[in-house]
């Protein structure tokens, strides 16, 4: 069974822990913008949006990819080839969610790669608004939290 | 290359318009580690002690620490050092949120502002580009107006502090507000900013920090992160309640002020405004400050009626300064107070004691009603009263110099319930009695964040202490002054410390920095920075007759509750703290106590 990096904005904090872990995992410094996952804040509205690959299965940055360099591996994550990728960055600019993007520093492209299927975001995400599930149970939560309400009402009587 | 510090500093001149980068003195980073001590040591040498808060002779500096913008534990703090306009002492006001971390990303430490410009200016900078733009179009707007009016015209993600109404209008008590909500609070550090007609510095970063020892500076990190989320009050009570966990505890302790410190401190209502209705009623959702785990701020929202609004808060200060402290048990009103304070710019802790003070005052009859017809409990009259501070209107212009000058021009400064001038915070000290030595000791008059002394005599950590036993407290407090003294120069917040303390703190500030020194000598750095700010005070004219507390607290009888009876027993604590400190008997460092300290 395939697992998906599953988000739940209205649980997102805000912290920046997930930027923090990602840059330092994949460059071994601190920087959100080396980061695959982007916090998007609202800071007046206190709302924030974790904004991360969704690892499309018809994959705009796959598609549009001149040289084949981006495919699928064996978590379904979408992996960059470096070795025979052009940095032509038509990916980034494919990709409808902005989760694709070109790290100027150290020449490449940068996309998440769930960490070969141990996405340190989740491991470090203390306020479970980032969760890796199987793909077909991860909107259980909200059917039955939805049921729920209903049984509340059933035995109010109404 | 320095690892953890960035290594630059930015230097300011609003009077010429010079914008300078500087190397960071690696010597006083070592010695001051940064934010809270490194600016103060910058202050320390540039600016004369007996400067007019509010001249251009008085500078204002913006300071991170090694730790901020990293994966440290909740390392999103910067602070404020400049001598504030509130009471004259040595400020060093700290803030979270995302402006910090922000500045480091653009590749500073520290910002120092110098001088005053002609016209209302703001800074810009994006990465190691920096320049005053106009900011006519800004003066008078409000804080979230102005946050949005700077998106718009610099960048989107980009991350401002700035001033109110209230900076501009030089309330003393005026603070500097960041990401809208998150404040460099306390001692009127907006009213320096507007007297130098700087409306807000706005920073756009995008580089990267880099640490000494990446491997051992993460298992650090996670080490102190567990620890975060596997406490009760990190991992649970903060998340789940905020601050505002403490209305019910300190109510039940006997130690929640009522009326200006005037009553029994134990509130009735305590329930109405309590962290568990707020969490019940009106929680929208945790916010987290930069690297959080803890998430203790609250985004609320009050859906309807007269005091519709939202925003973030209260805190656990603003919500017993507006409420019990004014005998105000309406939630809402009290939230609509708060948030009006975000977006004018005002410190909740100062407004509320200066509208508790002014009533008393006036129930007194020393104020007299054709002045200000002030009641107890009334939630509308505290609204209209916050706004009307900000701008100066009619009996706000009274209320914005804060409680004492307001007590002392009515002839009873007694009834100010201050500190060196500063409003004195959310605990009873005649209930725990170590926070009240530690009241009288903070180098920047009342403050609760200087010493926390609550979390061992109510909250029982790290060991429970008796709070109304004077023994040991000089002791302990010495110990968690001069560890909040290097958490805050270290970039991290202070509520980490219900969970970490100093070895994890160290840790993890060797391994960012490679400043390879125990754990002693880190906690020495921490002394070293109290005694510098005591030094400043010394030159500033302060003395041993200003580490005291209002005659209320050491003279007037607890009148009901747990702690009925006592008073703070300052005379048998004062004396025993000095000599723990290596200060002579009136409180001035010994020599000798400075040369180990390297500040001789």
């Amino acid at each position: 069974m395939s697992k998906v990096l599953f988000v739940e904005p209205e649980r997102c904090t805000g912290c920046r822990t997930c930027e923090l872990i990602c840059s330092f995992t994949h460059t071994g410094e601190f920087n959100p913008l080396h980061s695959c996952v982007s916090i998007v804040a609202f800071e007046k509205n206190g709302f924030s949006f974790p904004a991360v690959c969704q690892q499309c299965s018809i994959a705009a940055c796959m598609e549009v990819c001149p040289v084949g360099a981006i495919s699928k591996d064996q978590n379904g994550a979408m992996i960059v080839n470096h070795s025979i990728c052009l940095r032509c960055k038509m990916c980034t600019i494919a990709c409808p969610f902005g989760a694709t993007f070109y790290d100027a520093e150290n020449d490449r492209i940068l996309k998440c790669d769930l960490c070969g299927g141990d996405p340190q975001c989740v491991e470090n995400c203390a306020s479970g608004a980032l969760t890796y599930r199987e793909a077909n149970t991860v909107n259980q939560s909200k059917r039955r939290a939805t049921a729920a309400k209903f049984l509340g009402l059933m035995e109010e009587g109404r | 290359m320095m690892f953890g510090w960035q290594g630059k500093i930015l230097r300011v001149n609003l009077s010429d318009g010079s914008i300078k980068p500087e190397a960071l003195n690696e010597e006083w980073a070592h010695q001051f580690i940064g934010a809270r001590g490194l600016g103060t040591k910058y202050f320390f040498e540039e600016v004369d002690p007996q400067v007019d808060p509010l001249s251009p002779k008085n500078k204002l500096i913006f300071m991170t620490g090694p730790l901020t913008g990293t994966f440290a534990s909740s390392a999103g703090r910067f602070n404020v050092v400049t001598k504030g306009p509130l009471n004259g002492t040595i400020a060093a006001s700290n803030s979270g949120g995302y402006w910090g971390a922000e500045l480091k990303y653009a590749g500073w430490d520290g910002i120092i502002i110098e001088g005053r410009a002609d016209r209302p200016v703001y800074l810009y900078i994006y990465n190691d580009q920096a320049e005053l733009r106009c900011a006519e179009e800004l003066w008078g707007k409000n804080v979230f107006e102005t946050t949005d009016m700077l998106k718009e015209a610099t960048d989107e993600e980009a991350k401002v502090a700035c001033i109110g109404p209230a900076g501009e209008n030089l309330v003393k008590f005026a603070c500097i507000m960041n990401e809208y909500h998150r404040a460099a609070g306390r001692s009127g550090v907006g009213a320096v900013m507007g007297s130098k007609n700087l409306k807000a510095i706005v920073v756009r970063g995008t580089g990267s920090i880099k640490v000494d020892n990446p491997a051992a500076f993460m298992q650090a990190c996670q080490d102190a992160r567990k620890k975060l989320r596997e406490h009760e009050v990190t991992g649970e009570g903060l998340g789940a309640y905020g601050t505002n966990i403490l209305v019910n505890i300190l109510n039940e302790h006997g130690g929640l002020p009522v009326k200006n410190f005037s009553e029994a401190a134990v509130f009735p209502n305590a329930e109405k405004i309590s962290g568990e209705y707020h969490a019940e009623k009106y929680l929208v959702r945790n916010k987290g400050c930069f690297g959080c785990t803890i998430a203790c701020g609250r985004v609320t929202n009050i859906p309807q009626g007269r005091f519709k609004s939202s925003g973030e808060g209260p805190e656990y200060e603003a919500t017993w300064t507006f409420g019990s402290n004014l005998a105000i048990d309406d939630f809402e009103a009290i939230c609509k107070a708060n948030f009006l304070c975000n977006e004018l710019g005002l410190d909740p802790i100062t407004m509320g004691g200066t509208i508790s003070c002014a009533t008393e005052l006036v129930q007194r009859g020393i104020i007299p009603r054709t002045v200000a017809d002030l009641r107890w409990g009334d939630g509308a009259m505290l609204v209209d009263l916050v706004r009307k501070t900000a701008y100066r209107e009619g009996f706000g212009d009274e209320l914005a110099e804060g409680s004492y000058r307001l007590a002392e021009k009515y002839g009873h400064p007694e009834f100010s319930m201050t500190v060196k001038k500063q409003e004195l915070p959310a605990y009873d000290p005649r209930g725990l009695q170590g926070i009240g030595l530690n009241y009288a000791t903070s180098n920047r008059g009342g403050c609760h964040v200087r010493g926390y002394m609550t979390s061992p005599e109510v909250l029982g950590l790290p060991e429970r202490v008796d709070p109304d036993a004077t023994e040991g407290k000089p002791a302990l407090l010495k110990t968690f002054q001069d560890l909040t003294a290097l958490c805050d120069s270290a970039g991290i917040c202070l509520f980490t410390t219900f969970a970490i303390g100093l070895p994890e703190i160290a840790a993890q500030l060797r391994t960012a920095t490679g400043l390879n020194i125990s754990d002693d000598e880190y906690l020495l750095a921490g002394e070293r920075i109290w005694n510098l700010e005591r030094l400043f005070n010394l030159k500033a004219g302060f003395s041993k007759k200003d580490d005291t507390l209002p005659p209320r607290l050491l003279k007037d009888p607890m009148p009901g509750g747990p702690h009925k009876g006592r008073v703070v027993e300052l005379d048998k604590m004062l004396p025993e703290y000095y000599r723990l400190r290596g200060w002579n008997e009136e409180g001035v460092p010994t020599q000798e106590r400075l040369q180990q300290l390297g500040l001789a």
